[in-house]
């Protein structure tokens, strides 16, 4: 069926589409029926800048396969990341000046 | 005995409100007058799917208008507006039934209409096309294909926007309905069509129904895995004729 679940996640960061960076604050995931994907049901992410109206999105369709094979590749990252120059990611926001 | 060949042209129409609206025509090049469908795409948006199901229609002697439900959102592509309407939690009813209204109008405006108007859609779009049956006059046929939340469960999904079950609505539906669904779909789920196709007999609605074993949602989309090509093949025949009965008789080629 279609689906109007979305869920919404605030981001912290940046992202490139085709040939420019940009900032982007938030993230909507849900899943429906992809319009491109060759798939019944896709996860699809779409990251935008809501402070810029929201209205310029990078998107993705992801089997749900992948998707779930995608989370569990972030995290893995970040937790080996993490582990690995935690100790001076921590310096490092600990060196960031407070005004 | 040749094919008939077709005409596709992008054309506005007046949406609800008085907005003017963007949609997709096709119709084949023939002599004779052309019943009309108006086909209401589903909630991920107006895609080629959308396009090719309304050339299909074309091909089988038919007029068709595929309203852009999402052009408010605009400009932008068709996905981009559709992602900016589910960010928004979909179209409201009322303004989808008002958008529909206006292509009816639209394809009885046409040099060779004969008069007669039928509403198609497929998932939410059969929703939608059923929420038209019962709503709206002047339909003489409505193509029902899959559509969820004719029946509602769950009252947490009765929002603002999408206010009634159409279930309840049955009453008034005043045109033939014909319903094409997957046994193996969830949403509507067999037991649910069960429910509709009771309603439906009760009141002594004009209706029928055809219901597929190994086949799930959307099943007539062949480019994806659900496509089901016996069952597509069947139930798009079983589709033409009923068109051909309440709004045809079809074109054909001489």
């Amino acid at each position: 069926m279609c689906s109007y679940i979305t869920e919404r996640v605030a981001l912290s960061g940046s992202a490139k589409g085709g040939t420019d960076w940009r900032r982007v604050d938030a993230a909507h995931v849900y899943f429906d029926h992809p319009f491109d994907a060759p798939l019944d049901h896709a996860l699809g992410l779409d990251i935008l800048s809501e402070a810029d109206g929201g209205r310029e999105r990078i998107a993705l369709e992801l089997s749900a396969e992948s998707a779930r094979a995608l989370a569990q590749a972030i995290l893995a990252a970040l937790a080996r990341g993490e582990a690995e120059h935690g100790a001076q990611a921590s310096a490092d926001q600990a060196s960031i000046p407070h005004y | 005995m040749s094919y008939l060949g077709m005409t596709t042209r992008m054309v506005s129409f007046a949406g609800h409100g008085g907005a003017s609206g963007e949609a997709y025509y096709a119709a084949p090049d023939a002599a004779q007058a052309l019943g009309g469908i108006v086909l209401v795409h589903h909630m991920p948006g107006w895609d080629d799917w959308t396009q090719e199901a309304a050339r299909k229609l074309a091909h089988f002697g038919f007029a068709c208008i595929a309203p852009h439900l999402y052009f408010r959102e605009g400009p932008g592509s068709p996905d981009d507006l559709a992602a900016r309407a589910r960010t928004k939690g979909g179209v409201a009813d009322d303004q989808v039934m008002g958008d529909v209204k206006g292509c009816m109008d639209f394809l009885r405006a046409q040099a060779r209409s004969n008069g007669k108007v039928a509403v198609m859609g497929f998932c939410s779009g059969g929703r939608h096309a059923y929420l038209a049956g019962c709503t709206l006059p002047g339909l003489d046929a409505v193509v029902d294909c899959w559509g969820g939340n004719v029946v509602v469960d769950d009252p947490a999904d009765l929002t603002p926007a999408r206010p009634v079950a159409p279930i309840d609505l049955t009453k008034h539906l005043a045109a033939p309905l014909i319903g094409v669904f997957g046994n193996d779909d969830q949403r509507p789920s067999p037991a649910q069509v069960d429910r509709t196709e009771q309603t439906l007999k009760q009141l002594g609605k004009a209706y029928e129904f055809h219901r597929y074993d190994g086949a799930g949602h959307g099943f007539f989309a062949a480019e994806r895995p659900g496509y089901r090509a016996e069952q597509a093949t069947d139930a798009w025949r079983k589709v033409c004729a009923f068109l051909d009965k309440t709004i045809g008789p079809r074109a054909r080629a001489s």
